[in-house]
Protein backbone atom coordinates (compact mmCIF):
# COMPACT_ATOMS: atom_id res chain seq x y z
CA UNK A 1 0.00 0.00 0.00
CA UNK A 2 1.86 3.19 -0.80
CA UNK A 3 1.18 6.49 1.11
CA UNK A 4 0.77 10.09 -0.10
CA UNK A 5 3.55 12.34 0.53
CA UNK A 6 3.08 16.11 2.19
CA UNK A 7 4.04 19.04 0.17
CA UNK A 8 5.82 21.45 3.17
CA UNK A 9 6.63 25.09 2.97
CA UNK A 10 10.37 25.76 4.27
CA UNK A 11 8.59 27.36 6.88
CA UNK A 12 5.97 26.33 8.85
CA UNK A 13 3.97 27.47 11.87
CA UNK A 14 3.72 24.68 13.78
CA UNK A 15 3.35 24.00 17.87
CA UNK A 16 5.74 21.76 19.67
CA UNK A 17 2.99 18.95 19.28
CA UNK A 18 2.30 19.24 15.73
CA UNK A 19 6.01 19.60 15.07
CA UNK A 20 6.52 16.02 16.71
CA UNK A 21 3.88 14.49 15.23
CA UNK A 22 4.95 15.81 11.60
CA UNK A 23 8.42 14.36 12.42
CA UNK A 24 6.69 10.58 13.42
CA UNK A 25 4.94 10.96 10.10
CA UNK A 26 8.56 12.17 7.98
CA UNK A 27 9.99 9.18 9.82
CA UNK A 28 7.35 6.74 8.43
CA UNK A 29 6.75 5.03 12.62
CA UNK A 30 5.35 1.62 12.05
CA UNK A 31 2.78 1.66 15.03
CA UNK A 32 1.94 3.99 17.73
CA UNK A 33 0.25 2.52 20.92
CA UNK A 34 -0.97 5.44 22.98
CA UNK A 35 -3.22 6.42 25.17
CA UNK A 36 -4.22 10.45 25.51
CA UNK A 37 -3.34 12.46 28.19
CA UNK A 38 -3.20 16.12 28.33
CA UNK A 39 -0.69 18.23 27.00
CA UNK A 40 0.69 15.57 25.18
CA UNK A 41 -2.22 14.54 23.50
CA UNK A 42 -2.16 16.23 19.55
CA UNK A 43 1.30 14.06 19.04
CA UNK A 44 -0.18 10.67 18.69
CA UNK A 45 -3.55 12.04 17.38
CA UNK A 46 -1.71 13.92 14.87
CA UNK A 47 0.08 10.55 13.67
CA UNK A 48 -3.77 9.15 13.84
CA UNK A 49 -4.60 11.77 11.65
CA UNK A 50 -1.73 11.29 9.21
CA UNK A 51 -2.33 7.70 8.79
CA UNK A 52 -6.23 7.85 8.52
CA UNK A 53 -5.33 9.82 5.50
CA UNK A 54 -3.20 7.76 4.03
CA UNK A 55 0.70 9.89 4.94
CA UNK A 56 1.87 7.33 6.85
CA UNK A 57 1.86 3.37 6.56
CA UNK A 58 2.03 2.09 9.32
CA UNK A 59 -0.34 0.98 12.71
CA UNK A 60 -2.40 3.18 15.77
CA UNK A 61 -3.16 1.11 18.57
CA UNK A 62 -5.70 2.51 21.09
CA UNK A 63 -5.17 0.83 24.49
CA UNK A 64 -6.67 1.28 27.48
CA UNK A 65 -3.76 2.99 29.94
CA UNK A 66 -0.31 4.50 29.43
CA UNK A 67 0.82 1.32 31.16
CA UNK A 68 -0.36 -0.80 28.15
CA UNK A 69 0.56 2.08 25.71
CA UNK A 70 3.91 1.16 26.53
CA UNK A 71 3.55 -2.45 26.87
CA UNK A 72 1.98 -2.02 22.92
CA UNK A 73 5.16 -0.37 21.39
CA UNK A 74 7.75 -2.93 23.73
CA UNK A 75 5.86 -5.76 21.55
CA UNK A 76 6.19 -4.13 18.71
CA UNK A 77 9.47 -3.55 18.88
CA UNK A 78 10.42 -6.70 19.73
CA UNK A 79 8.68 -7.75 17.04
CA UNK A 80 10.84 -5.63 14.45
CA UNK A 81 8.65 -2.35 13.91
CA UNK A 82 10.14 1.16 14.14
CA UNK A 83 7.83 2.76 17.25
CA UNK A 84 6.86 5.79 18.99
CA UNK A 85 4.40 6.91 21.25
CA UNK A 86 3.63 9.97 23.69
CA UNK A 87 2.79 11.00 27.08
CA UNK A 88 3.06 13.28 30.11
CA UNK A 89 3.05 13.32 33.87
CA UNK A 90 -0.03 10.83 35.48
CA UNK A 91 -0.07 8.76 32.14
CA UNK A 92 4.34 8.37 32.30
CA UNK A 93 3.83 7.80 36.07
CA UNK A 94 1.65 4.76 35.33
CA UNK A 95 4.59 4.17 32.22
CA UNK A 96 7.41 4.13 34.27
CA UNK A 97 7.42 0.43 34.98
CA UNK A 98 7.34 -0.44 31.40
CA UNK A 99 9.85 1.91 30.33
CA UNK A 100 12.27 0.19 32.97
CA UNK A 101 11.62 -2.67 30.75
CA UNK A 102 12.04 -1.18 27.36
CA UNK A 103 15.61 -0.23 28.23
CA UNK A 104 16.60 -3.46 29.96
CA UNK A 105 15.31 -5.01 26.73
CA UNK A 106 17.39 -2.42 24.25
CA UNK A 107 14.56 -1.86 22.00
CA UNK A 108 14.44 1.24 20.23
CA UNK A 109 11.34 2.80 21.22
CA UNK A 110 11.06 6.89 20.71
CA UNK A 111 9.01 8.30 23.06
CA UNK A 112 7.99 12.51 23.01
CA UNK A 113 7.28 13.32 27.10
CA UNK A 114 5.47 16.52 27.24
CA UNK A 115 6.64 17.55 30.48
CA UNK A 116 4.11 18.62 33.07
CA UNK A 117 3.13 18.68 36.55
CA UNK A 118 2.65 15.41 39.18
CA UNK A 119 -0.18 15.76 41.25
CA UNK A 120 -0.85 16.13 43.91
CA UNK A 121 -2.52 19.09 43.94
CA UNK A 122 -3.55 17.75 40.11
CA UNK A 123 -1.74 19.91 37.26
CA UNK A 124 -1.86 20.65 33.57
CA UNK A 125 0.81 22.81 33.17
CA UNK A 126 4.45 22.07 33.10
CA UNK A 127 7.47 21.96 35.21
CA UNK A 128 9.61 18.61 34.92
CA UNK A 129 8.62 16.18 37.58
CA UNK A 130 8.06 13.62 34.87
CA UNK A 131 11.29 14.25 33.46
CA UNK A 132 12.70 13.38 36.39
CA UNK A 133 10.63 10.89 37.71
CA UNK A 134 12.04 8.46 35.02
CA UNK A 135 15.68 9.52 34.60
CA UNK A 136 17.36 6.98 36.48
CA UNK A 137 15.05 4.41 33.95
CA UNK A 138 18.00 3.63 31.47
CA UNK A 139 16.27 5.81 28.60
CA UNK A 140 18.46 8.50 26.35
CA UNK A 141 16.70 11.68 27.04
CA UNK A 142 16.83 14.47 24.91
CA UNK A 143 15.58 18.15 25.82
CA UNK A 144 13.96 20.42 23.22
CA UNK A 145 13.45 24.04 24.09
CA UNK A 146 11.20 25.11 21.34
CA UNK A 147 8.73 23.35 18.39
CA UNK A 148 11.75 23.56 16.22
CA UNK A 149 13.88 21.28 18.34
CA UNK A 150 11.18 18.85 19.15
CA UNK A 151 10.74 18.03 15.34
CA UNK A 152 14.78 18.07 14.87
CA UNK A 153 15.33 15.94 18.15
CA UNK A 154 13.04 13.32 17.15
CA UNK A 155 14.65 12.07 13.80
CA UNK A 156 17.90 12.57 15.67
CA UNK A 157 16.35 10.52 18.20
CA UNK A 158 15.30 7.39 15.49
CA UNK A 159 19.27 7.60 13.78
CA UNK A 160 20.56 7.56 17.58
CA UNK A 161 18.53 4.56 18.92
CA UNK A 162 17.72 2.34 16.15
CA UNK A 163 21.51 2.20 15.89
CA UNK A 164 22.49 -1.44 15.98
CA UNK A 165 25.42 -0.71 18.22
CA UNK A 166 23.28 1.66 21.00
CA UNK A 167 19.76 -0.21 20.55
CA UNK A 168 18.32 1.62 23.67
CA UNK A 169 14.77 3.73 23.68
CA UNK A 170 14.85 7.25 23.53
CA UNK A 171 12.62 10.54 25.03
CA UNK A 172 12.23 13.79 23.70
CA UNK A 173 11.21 16.18 26.21
CA UNK A 174 9.48 19.12 25.58
CA UNK A 175 7.45 22.01 28.07
CA UNK A 176 3.57 21.56 27.97
CA UNK A 177 2.12 24.13 26.88
CA UNK A 178 4.75 26.53 26.70
CA UNK A 179 6.57 24.82 23.86
CA UNK A 180 3.49 22.00 23.04
CA UNK A 181 0.58 24.77 22.38
CA UNK A 182 2.70 27.70 21.47
CA UNK A 183 3.49 28.24 17.86
CA UNK A 184 6.48 28.87 16.14
CA UNK A 185 8.00 29.26 12.68
CA UNK A 186 9.81 25.91 12.12
CA UNK A 187 12.08 24.92 9.67
CA UNK A 188 10.89 21.74 7.50
CA UNK A 189 12.74 19.13 5.73
CA UNK A 190 10.93 17.48 2.78
CA UNK A 191 9.62 14.29 3.26
CA UNK A 192 12.61 12.65 1.34
CA UNK A 193 14.86 14.35 3.18
CA UNK A 194 13.91 13.25 6.62
CA UNK A 195 13.43 9.97 5.81
CA UNK A 196 16.84 9.55 4.08
CA UNK A 197 17.66 10.54 7.15
CA UNK A 198 16.70 8.07 9.78
CA UNK A 199 17.18 5.75 6.66
CA UNK A 200 14.94 1.77 6.44
CA UNK A 201 14.17 0.83 10.13
CA UNK A 202 16.82 -2.29 9.93
CA UNK A 203 15.74 -4.96 12.39
CA UNK A 204 17.66 -6.95 15.51
CA UNK A 205 16.80 -10.08 17.04
CA UNK A 206 12.89 -9.29 16.24
CA UNK A 207 10.34 -11.63 16.85
CA UNK A 208 9.07 -11.76 13.07
CA UNK A 209 12.65 -13.26 12.26
CA UNK A 210 11.18 -17.00 12.27
CA UNK A 211 14.64 -18.56 11.30
CA UNK A 212 15.99 -17.14 14.74
CA UNK A 213 13.45 -17.53 17.38
CA UNK A 214 13.99 -15.43 20.04
CA UNK A 215 12.51 -15.01 23.82
CA UNK A 216 12.54 -11.27 24.60
CA UNK A 217 12.00 -10.21 28.42
CA UNK A 218 13.74 -13.06 30.09
CA UNK A 219 13.98 -13.20 34.14
CA UNK A 220 17.48 -13.44 35.85
CA UNK A 221 17.93 -13.31 39.45
CA UNK A 222 21.48 -12.23 41.36
CA UNK A 223 23.67 -14.88 38.87
CA UNK A 224 22.78 -12.47 35.93
CA UNK A 225 20.93 -9.23 36.61
CA UNK A 226 23.75 -7.47 37.44
CA UNK A 227 25.94 -8.00 34.63
CA UNK A 228 23.18 -7.01 32.25
CA UNK A 229 22.72 -4.01 34.21
CA UNK A 230 26.35 -3.55 33.98
CA UNK A 231 25.77 -3.42 30.06
CA UNK A 232 23.61 -1.10 29.99
CA UNK A 233 25.36 1.58 31.90
CA UNK A 234 28.36 0.71 30.37
CA UNK A 235 26.74 1.16 26.55
CA UNK A 236 25.08 4.37 27.82
CA UNK A 237 28.93 6.01 29.50
CA UNK A 238 30.94 4.80 26.42
CA UNK A 239 28.88 4.22 22.87
CA UNK A 240 25.81 6.42 23.40
CA UNK A 241 27.58 9.33 23.87
CA UNK A 242 29.65 9.55 20.64
CA UNK A 243 26.84 8.42 18.97
CA UNK A 244 24.56 11.11 19.91
CA UNK A 245 27.57 13.39 18.75
CA UNK A 246 27.30 11.70 15.38
CA UNK A 247 23.90 12.31 14.97
CA UNK A 248 24.01 15.84 15.82
CA UNK A 249 27.24 16.09 13.43
CA UNK A 250 24.82 14.35 10.36
CA UNK A 251 21.59 16.53 11.19
CA UNK A 252 23.67 19.39 10.66
CA UNK A 253 25.04 18.39 7.42
CA UNK A 254 21.41 18.00 6.08
CA UNK A 255 19.73 20.80 8.10
CA UNK A 256 22.40 23.26 9.09
CA UNK A 257 21.42 23.97 12.39
CA UNK A 258 23.93 22.02 14.87
CA UNK A 259 22.97 20.37 18.30
CA UNK A 260 25.17 20.39 21.15
CA UNK A 261 25.04 18.26 24.23
CA UNK A 262 25.31 21.07 26.33
CA UNK A 263 24.30 24.18 24.67
CA UNK A 264 26.28 27.20 25.68
CA UNK A 265 25.58 30.82 24.95
CA UNK A 266 27.70 33.88 25.40
CA UNK A 267 29.98 31.60 27.84
CA UNK A 268 33.20 31.97 25.78
CA UNK A 269 34.34 34.88 28.20
CA UNK A 270 31.72 34.82 31.09
CA UNK A 271 31.90 34.54 35.10
CA UNK A 272 28.55 34.05 35.86
CA UNK A 273 26.08 31.33 34.37
CA UNK A 274 22.81 29.62 34.66
CA UNK A 275 22.01 25.92 33.57
CA UNK A 276 18.65 25.24 33.33
CA UNK A 277 16.46 23.39 31.00
CA UNK A 278 13.30 23.96 28.80
CA UNK A 279 11.97 26.73 27.50
CA UNK A 280 13.59 28.75 30.79
CA UNK A 281 16.62 28.74 28.41
CA UNK A 282 15.38 30.95 25.66
CA UNK A 283 14.05 33.22 28.25
CA UNK A 284 17.36 32.88 30.22
CA UNK A 285 19.07 34.16 26.96
CA UNK A 286 17.34 37.13 26.30
CA UNK A 287 17.88 38.35 29.56
CA UNK A 288 21.34 37.48 28.98
CA UNK A 289 21.69 39.38 26.04
CA UNK A 290 20.45 42.19 27.74
CA UNK A 291 22.36 42.20 30.76
CA UNK A 292 25.44 41.45 28.90
CA UNK A 293 24.63 45.36 26.71
CA UNK A 294 25.45 46.43 30.25
CA UNK A 295 28.78 44.78 30.28
CA UNK A 296 28.01 41.63 32.97
CA UNK A 297 29.56 38.97 31.61
CA UNK A 298 27.15 36.90 32.20
CA UNK A 299 26.03 33.36 30.14
CA UNK A 300 23.89 30.62 30.35
CA UNK A 301 23.71 26.56 29.30
CA UNK A 302 21.21 24.58 28.22
CA UNK A 303 21.26 20.79 29.35
CA UNK A 304 20.15 19.49 25.52
CA UNK A 305 20.95 15.40 26.71
CA UNK A 306 19.78 14.77 30.11
CA UNK A 307 21.17 11.36 30.40
CA UNK A 308 23.41 9.86 29.65
CA UNK A 309 24.57 12.82 31.37
CA UNK A 310 27.30 15.15 29.91
CA UNK A 311 29.72 15.35 32.41
CA UNK A 312 32.79 16.35 30.84
CA UNK A 313 31.26 18.81 28.68
CA UNK A 314 29.55 20.34 31.76
CA UNK A 315 32.71 20.84 33.44
CA UNK A 316 34.42 21.74 30.24
CA UNK A 317 31.94 24.73 30.05
CA UNK A 318 32.14 25.68 33.33
CA UNK A 319 35.47 25.20 34.20
CA UNK A 320 36.42 29.26 34.17
CA UNK A 321 33.18 29.99 35.55
CA UNK A 322 33.00 31.75 39.24
CA UNK A 323 29.59 31.56 40.07
CA UNK A 324 26.79 29.15 38.93
CA UNK A 325 23.13 29.15 39.11
CA UNK A 326 21.42 25.23 38.95
CA UNK A 327 17.80 25.32 38.15
CA UNK A 328 15.50 22.53 38.84
CA UNK A 329 12.00 22.88 37.82
CA UNK A 330 10.92 19.90 40.04
CA UNK A 331 10.25 19.38 43.76
CA UNK A 332 13.17 17.79 45.38
CA UNK A 333 11.72 16.05 47.70
CA UNK A 334 14.21 16.13 50.70
CA UNK A 335 17.26 16.48 48.77
CA UNK A 336 19.27 18.59 46.42
CA UNK A 337 17.63 19.38 42.72
CA UNK A 338 19.13 16.73 40.00
CA UNK A 339 20.80 19.34 37.93
CA UNK A 340 22.59 20.40 41.10
CA UNK A 341 23.94 16.85 41.99
CA UNK A 342 25.02 16.07 38.75
CA UNK A 343 26.68 19.55 38.29
CA UNK A 344 28.20 18.77 41.54
CA UNK A 345 29.61 15.59 40.64
CA UNK A 346 31.00 17.01 37.70
CA UNK A 347 32.93 19.26 38.96
CA UNK A 348 34.12 17.68 42.06
CA UNK A 349 37.40 16.54 42.21
CA UNK A 350 38.42 18.96 39.20
CA UNK A 351 40.50 21.98 39.53
CA UNK A 352 36.98 23.72 39.37
CA UNK A 353 36.57 26.40 42.23
CA UNK A 354 33.09 27.49 41.13
CA UNK A 355 30.45 28.76 43.59
CA UNK A 356 27.24 26.45 43.07
CA UNK A 357 24.08 26.78 44.40
CA UNK A 358 20.74 25.51 43.42
CA UNK A 359 17.21 26.87 42.86
CA UNK A 360 13.43 25.31 42.89
CA UNK A 361 11.87 27.51 40.35
CA UNK A 362 8.06 27.30 38.13
CA UNK A 363 6.78 24.62 39.64
CA UNK A 364 2.96 23.52 38.13
CA UNK A 365 4.19 26.03 35.37
CA UNK A 366 4.99 29.20 37.64
CA UNK A 367 6.26 31.58 35.21
CA UNK A 368 10.21 32.16 35.48
CA UNK A 369 10.29 35.87 34.98
CA UNK A 370 13.20 38.33 33.53
CA UNK A 371 13.22 39.85 37.06
CA UNK A 372 13.41 36.73 38.45
CA UNK A 373 16.45 36.62 36.20
CA UNK A 374 17.84 39.27 36.89
CA UNK A 375 17.74 39.17 40.56
CA UNK A 376 19.55 35.70 40.34
CA UNK A 377 22.25 36.89 38.49
CA UNK A 378 22.79 39.83 40.67
CA UNK A 379 22.72 37.29 43.49
CA UNK A 380 25.86 35.21 41.36
CA UNK A 381 28.01 38.02 41.50
CA UNK A 382 27.53 39.11 44.90
CA UNK A 383 28.69 35.27 45.78
CA UNK A 384 31.56 35.43 42.89
CA UNK A 385 32.65 39.28 44.72
CA UNK A 386 32.93 37.71 48.17
CA UNK A 387 34.11 34.68 46.65
CA UNK A 388 31.74 32.21 48.33
CA UNK A 389 28.10 31.58 48.48
CA UNK A 390 26.58 33.83 50.78
CA UNK A 391 23.03 32.27 50.46
CA UNK A 392 22.09 28.56 51.74
CA UNK A 393 22.89 26.57 49.08
CA UNK A 394 18.85 25.62 47.77
CA UNK A 395 16.74 28.18 47.57
CA UNK A 396 13.14 28.46 46.14
CA UNK A 397 12.27 31.07 43.01
CA UNK A 398 8.79 32.77 42.60
CA UNK A 399 6.77 31.24 45.86
CA UNK A 400 4.58 33.18 47.64
CA UNK A 401 5.11 33.43 51.88
CA UNK A 402 8.67 33.48 53.93
CA UNK A 403 11.64 32.93 52.00
CA UNK A 404 12.53 29.34 51.45
CA UNK A 405 16.15 28.29 51.82
CA UNK A 406 17.87 25.61 52.94
CA UNK A 407 21.37 22.94 53.25
CA UNK B 1 25.85 -22.98 31.77
CA UNK B 2 29.46 -21.01 31.75
CA UNK B 3 28.51 -17.86 33.68
CA UNK B 4 30.00 -14.82 31.63
CA UNK B 5 31.12 -11.39 32.26
CA UNK B 6 28.84 -8.49 31.13
CA UNK B 7 30.69 -8.04 27.66
CA UNK B 8 30.28 -10.95 26.45
CA UNK B 9 26.87 -12.08 26.22
CA UNK B 10 24.20 -10.29 23.56
CA UNK B 11 22.40 -7.04 24.68
CA UNK B 12 18.75 -6.75 26.01
CA UNK B 13 16.95 -8.90 27.99
CA UNK B 14 17.05 -11.74 24.86
CA UNK B 15 17.85 -15.56 24.59
CA UNK B 16 17.76 -17.53 21.35
CA UNK B 17 15.71 -20.96 21.72
CA UNK B 18 17.82 -22.99 19.28
CA UNK B 19 21.78 -22.61 18.35
CA UNK B 20 21.87 -21.54 14.47
CA UNK B 21 18.68 -21.06 11.70
CA UNK B 22 16.05 -23.20 11.70
CA UNK B 23 13.70 -24.79 9.07
CA UNK B 24 10.25 -26.73 9.52
CA UNK B 25 10.79 -27.24 13.33
CA UNK B 26 6.94 -28.35 13.31
CA UNK B 27 8.19 -31.44 11.48
CA UNK B 28 11.42 -31.83 13.39
CA UNK B 29 11.08 -34.26 16.54
CA UNK B 30 12.06 -32.73 19.65
CA UNK B 31 14.74 -34.82 20.14
CA UNK B 32 16.27 -33.52 16.88
CA UNK B 33 16.14 -29.90 17.37
CA UNK B 34 19.12 -27.99 17.87
CA UNK B 35 17.71 -26.37 21.04
CA UNK B 36 19.73 -23.65 22.80
CA UNK B 37 21.47 -24.32 26.28
CA UNK B 38 19.09 -21.37 27.15
CA UNK B 39 15.88 -23.46 25.83
CA UNK B 40 14.03 -24.56 29.06
CA UNK B 41 14.06 -27.91 27.12
CA UNK B 42 18.00 -28.37 28.31
CA UNK B 43 17.02 -27.12 32.14
CA UNK B 44 15.31 -29.79 34.57
CA UNK B 45 13.46 -28.07 36.54
CA UNK B 46 12.67 -31.76 38.44
CA UNK B 47 12.94 -30.71 41.93
CA UNK B 48 10.01 -28.26 41.73
CA UNK B 49 7.96 -31.52 42.19
CA UNK B 50 6.38 -33.38 45.15
CA UNK B 51 4.09 -35.42 43.72
CA UNK B 52 4.69 -37.30 40.69
CA UNK B 53 2.81 -39.24 38.27
CA UNK B 54 3.89 -43.28 37.22
CA UNK B 55 2.39 -44.84 34.04
CA UNK B 56 1.22 -48.15 33.94
CA UNK B 57 0.64 -48.94 30.43
CA UNK B 58 -1.37 -52.62 30.86
CA UNK B 59 -4.73 -49.91 31.37
CA UNK B 60 -3.68 -47.13 28.60
CA UNK B 61 -6.36 -46.95 25.83
CA UNK B 62 -3.55 -44.12 24.38
CA UNK B 63 -6.21 -41.56 24.27
CA UNK B 64 -3.92 -38.96 24.24
CA UNK B 65 -6.22 -36.83 26.51
CA UNK B 66 -3.01 -36.37 29.42
CA UNK B 67 -0.63 -35.43 26.04
CA UNK B 68 -3.55 -32.88 25.71
CA UNK B 69 -4.30 -31.63 28.53
CA UNK B 70 -0.09 -31.56 30.37
CA UNK B 71 0.34 -28.07 30.92
CA UNK B 72 4.24 -28.82 30.09
CA UNK B 73 4.05 -30.61 27.44
CA UNK B 74 5.66 -33.70 29.64
CA UNK B 75 3.71 -36.07 28.20
CA UNK B 76 5.84 -38.43 25.93
CA UNK B 77 3.86 -40.03 22.93
CA UNK B 78 5.32 -41.37 20.01
CA UNK B 79 3.25 -42.12 16.60
CA UNK B 80 -0.08 -41.44 18.77
CA UNK B 81 1.24 -44.06 21.73
CA UNK B 82 1.98 -43.58 25.40
CA UNK B 83 5.70 -43.66 26.26
CA UNK B 84 6.22 -42.06 29.54
CA UNK B 85 6.32 -38.78 31.27
CA UNK B 86 9.20 -36.23 30.87
CA UNK B 87 10.59 -36.08 34.79
CA UNK B 88 12.83 -33.44 33.89
CA UNK B 89 10.28 -31.18 32.74
CA UNK B 90 6.67 -32.77 34.48
CA UNK B 91 6.08 -30.57 37.95
CA UNK B 92 3.65 -33.12 39.65
CA UNK B 93 0.32 -30.98 38.54
CA UNK B 94 -1.58 -34.14 38.96
CA UNK B 95 -4.14 -32.90 35.56
CA UNK B 96 -2.78 -36.13 33.72
CA UNK B 97 -4.28 -38.51 36.16
CA UNK B 98 -7.44 -35.99 36.48
CA UNK B 99 -8.46 -36.41 32.65
CA UNK B 100 -7.76 -40.44 32.37
CA UNK B 101 -10.82 -41.84 31.43
CA UNK B 102 -9.19 -45.45 32.50
CA UNK B 103 -10.58 -47.89 34.68
CA UNK B 104 -8.16 -48.04 36.56
CA UNK B 105 -6.43 -45.00 35.79
CA UNK B 106 -3.40 -45.71 33.99
CA UNK B 107 -1.64 -42.50 35.48
CA UNK B 108 -1.55 -42.05 39.27
CA UNK B 109 0.31 -39.73 41.99
CA UNK B 110 2.80 -40.90 44.25
CA UNK B 111 5.11 -38.67 46.71
CA UNK B 112 8.36 -38.30 44.57
CA UNK B 113 10.54 -40.47 46.00
CA UNK B 114 7.94 -43.55 45.81
CA UNK B 115 9.59 -46.75 44.08
CA UNK B 116 7.81 -47.28 40.75
CA UNK B 117 8.80 -50.81 40.55
CA UNK B 118 6.53 -51.36 43.69
CA UNK B 119 3.46 -48.90 42.94
CA UNK B 120 3.15 -50.83 39.89
CA UNK B 121 3.30 -53.87 41.69
CA UNK B 122 0.57 -53.12 43.77
CA UNK B 123 -2.11 -50.96 40.95
CA UNK B 124 -5.42 -50.23 42.47
CA UNK B 125 -7.68 -53.05 40.48
CA UNK B 126 -11.00 -51.60 38.80
CA UNK B 127 -13.49 -50.10 40.51
CA UNK B 128 -16.81 -51.83 39.81
CA UNK B 129 -19.67 -49.46 41.31
CA UNK B 130 -17.81 -46.92 38.26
Amino acid sequence: MAFDKMELRDIEVWDGNHAAAQALRQCQVDVVSAYPITPSTPIVEGYAKFKSDNYVEGEFVMVESEHAAMSGCIGAAAAGGRVATATSSQGLALMVETLYQAAGMRLPIILNIVNRALAAPLNVNGDHSDMYLCRDSGWIQFDAFSPQEAYDLNMIAFKVSEDHDVRMPAIINQDGFLTSHTAQGVHTLTDDEAFNFVGTFKPMNDMLDFEHPVTHGVQTEEDWHFEHKARQHNDMMTIIPNKIDQAFADFETLSGRKYNKVECYDMEDADLAIVCMGTSVETVREVVSELREKGLKVGVIGLRVVRPFPFFEIAEALKNIKAVAALDRSAPGGAAGMLFNEIAGSLYNTDSKMLLSGYIYGLGGRDLTKTNIVDLYNELQANADAGKVLTKQQQFIGVRGPKLAYL
Amino acid sequence: MKYKGWDEFEIGAMLRSFDGAIDDIAGTAQIDRKYSENNSYRANVADWRILKPVFNKDYCIDCQFCWIYCPDVSIIARDKKMIGVDMDHCKGCGICVEVCPTNPKSLLMFVDYADEEAELAQWPAKDEEE
